[in-house]
């Protein structure tokens, strides 16, 4: 019998499909259900994937996130903050990070609300997101899915979106959103944010109603898809045997 | 053999109105916190901060030692957002150079090359571009068709950072997994003073790190202090980790209550 999953698992399986086919590149999760879905796809369908500790270390063996500093680590190699920017430079890398807003054609916002030169809200500033968008593949990670992390046009560009690629960029891919409710890509004509799944219990019309631009649907919508027992099993008892995965999504 | 073992009050008695200073470190991550509280302490004002931010640059702001921050980020880390930073931001009181972390990265390197700037892709499509009227690109001679962000160098007069272990001719050991860009921020300075957690003989600098550790070569650095937890509440590993109650106490407190307390601790 194949147990029920959470939201939580059906998002790190989601998460962990980004990675799909992705061969010998970093993968870089930022959050916990991302971090989840990038072990598991090590574990299973991307075998190749290189994994950090989330510090410098690049560690062979499977890590479950929030682990002390008793789990022991098979260090393969080393990635110092110095490292890994010649490593997004060079292009073999595959980030997830969060977006507090993202629009139609996938720009990122993780800067500040309103006007930069005097915000209502300063959050934390660019980072790397200028970068790794002109760089490498870039997904994003929002685990609360509404019309305002999900907006027509962000107050500040941080991650380039598909109406903004330089003609200088290296490569340009946003290959998926992520969020609590499904899948998004931008697999369309235009470029413009398309309805790849929803999860499990989520119909499109509430994801329509959660977001702040007109998403394009083609057809009938699929499911995400569940994950397997094996699949299950991994993310429960060796990925993250604390559940912190559900303090990001909740059930 | 020079010695250049110096103290946090003659550091700061070399600052001056309006000087750019850069700070080693990453967020809430060895930074030099002994030196920032001496800062604190002293009249100086008007500061241009280079800094991959955390409490450093909060503190400075709050402090109202600040006239401009330039980043990429400003993180406590575990606290995502630094308080005292966004209010400074969101204020309008301190003026704001932002740039992606490889950018800024490429300004402290093109500062050490003695280049005016050093081209890369990073910023190109993004709004860096728009709110930094200054940022120019710049054309490939070899390519046309290359149009690149000519990240201009980002010249310190002085830099401050913080090691795990030094000696007292200057050279400087990290033995936690980064030495983050140290090394760039020193390079790219006029004047470069390291605090260290324990100064110890130059002949026993290989017993506790290999000598990849030796990332602080003496020709960097004018001045060390030997700052027993001079990182707190801030980690170094692996002497000590993050002060995580600390950290947690600076995030939630007005600073004018949590500032005379901690310009007292030491």
């Amino acid at each position: 019998m194949t147990a029920v999953a959470s939201r939580a698992e059906v998002c790190a399986i989601a998460c962990a499909e980004a990675w799909r086919g992705d061969g010998e590149i970093v993968a870089s999760p930022i959050g916990t259900v991302p971090t989840v879905g990038a072990r598991l796809a090590a574990l299973t369908f991307s075998p190749d994937l290189v994994l950090t500790d989330g510090d410098a270390l690049v560690v062979a063996n499977p890590l479950p996130v929030g682990a002390g500093p008793e789990f022991s680590k098979v260090v393969e190699g080393w990635l110092p903050f110095g490292k890994m920017f010649d490593l997004l430079w060079w292009g073999r890398r595959h980030v997830m990070m969060g977006a507090t807003q993202v629009d139609r054609f996938g720009n990122q916002n993780i800067a500040c609300i309103g006007p930069w030169e005097k915000p209502k809200a300063m959050l934390l500033g660019v980072r790397g997101a200028p970068g790794n968008t002109v760089n490498h593949t870039t997904s994003y990670w929002i685990p609360n899915h509404s019309p305002r992390a999900f907006v027509e046009k962000v107050d500040f560009v941080s991650g380039v979106g598909y109406d903004r690629v330089p003609p200088s960029a290296a490569v340009h891919e946003i290959r998926v959103v992520v969020s609590n409710l499904g899948v998004f890509d931008f697999d369309t004509p235009d470029h413009s944010m398309r309805v790849r799944s929803v999860h499990p219990g989520v119909t499109v019309h509430e994801v329509q109603a959660a977001t702040g631009f007109e998403l394009h649907a083609d057809g009938d919508v699929p499911e995400t898809r569940a994950p397997t027992d094996e699949e299950l099993r991994l993310i429960r008892e060796v990925i993250d045997p604390q559940s912190l995965r559900d303090s990001e999504v909740k059930a | 053999m020079t010695d250049k073992r110096t103290t946090e009050a003659d550091v700061v008695a070399e600052l001056r109105d309006g000087m750019t200073i850069g700070i080693g470190g990453w967020g809430s991550r060895r930074k030099p916190m002994t030196i920032i509280r001496e800062i604190l302490k002293s009249p100086v004002r008007d500061l241009t901060v280079v800094s991959y931010g955390g409490p450093d640059v909060g503190m400075l702001c709050a402090a109202g030692k600040v006239k401009k921050v330039v980043y990429g980020f400003v993180s406590l880390d575990s606290i995502p957002l630094e308080p005292h930073f966004r209010a400074a931001r969101q204020n309008g009181s301190i003026e704001a150079m932002e740039v992606d972390e490889g950018m800024l990265q490429w300004g402290l390197r093109a500062a050490a090359m003695r280049v005016s700037f050093l081209p890369c892709r990073a910023g190109l499509g993004s709004a860096v571009m728009e709110v930094n009227p200054g940022l120019k690109t710049v054309r490939s001679p070899y390519d046309e068709s290359e149009e690149l962000v000519a990240m201009p160098a980002l010249r310190l007069d002085v830099a401050i950072i913080h090691a795990n272990r030094a000696d007292v001719r200057g050279n400087g050991q990290y033995l936690g997994p980064d030495w983050f860009f140290d090394d760039l921020f020193c390079m790219a300075a006029k004047r470069r003073f390291m605090s260290c957690e324990r100064i110890v003989d130059t002949a026993d600098l290989l017993k506790e790190g290999s000598e990849q550790t030796l990332k602080i070569s003496r020709m960097m650095t004018d001045g060390v202090i030997e700052a027993p937890g001079g990182a707190r509440f801030t980690s170094c590993a692996p002497d000590y980790a993050r002060d995580e109650e600390l950290q947690r106490e600076y995030a939630t407190t007005p600073w004018e209550e949590f500032g005379p307390e901690w310009l007292e601790m030491s």
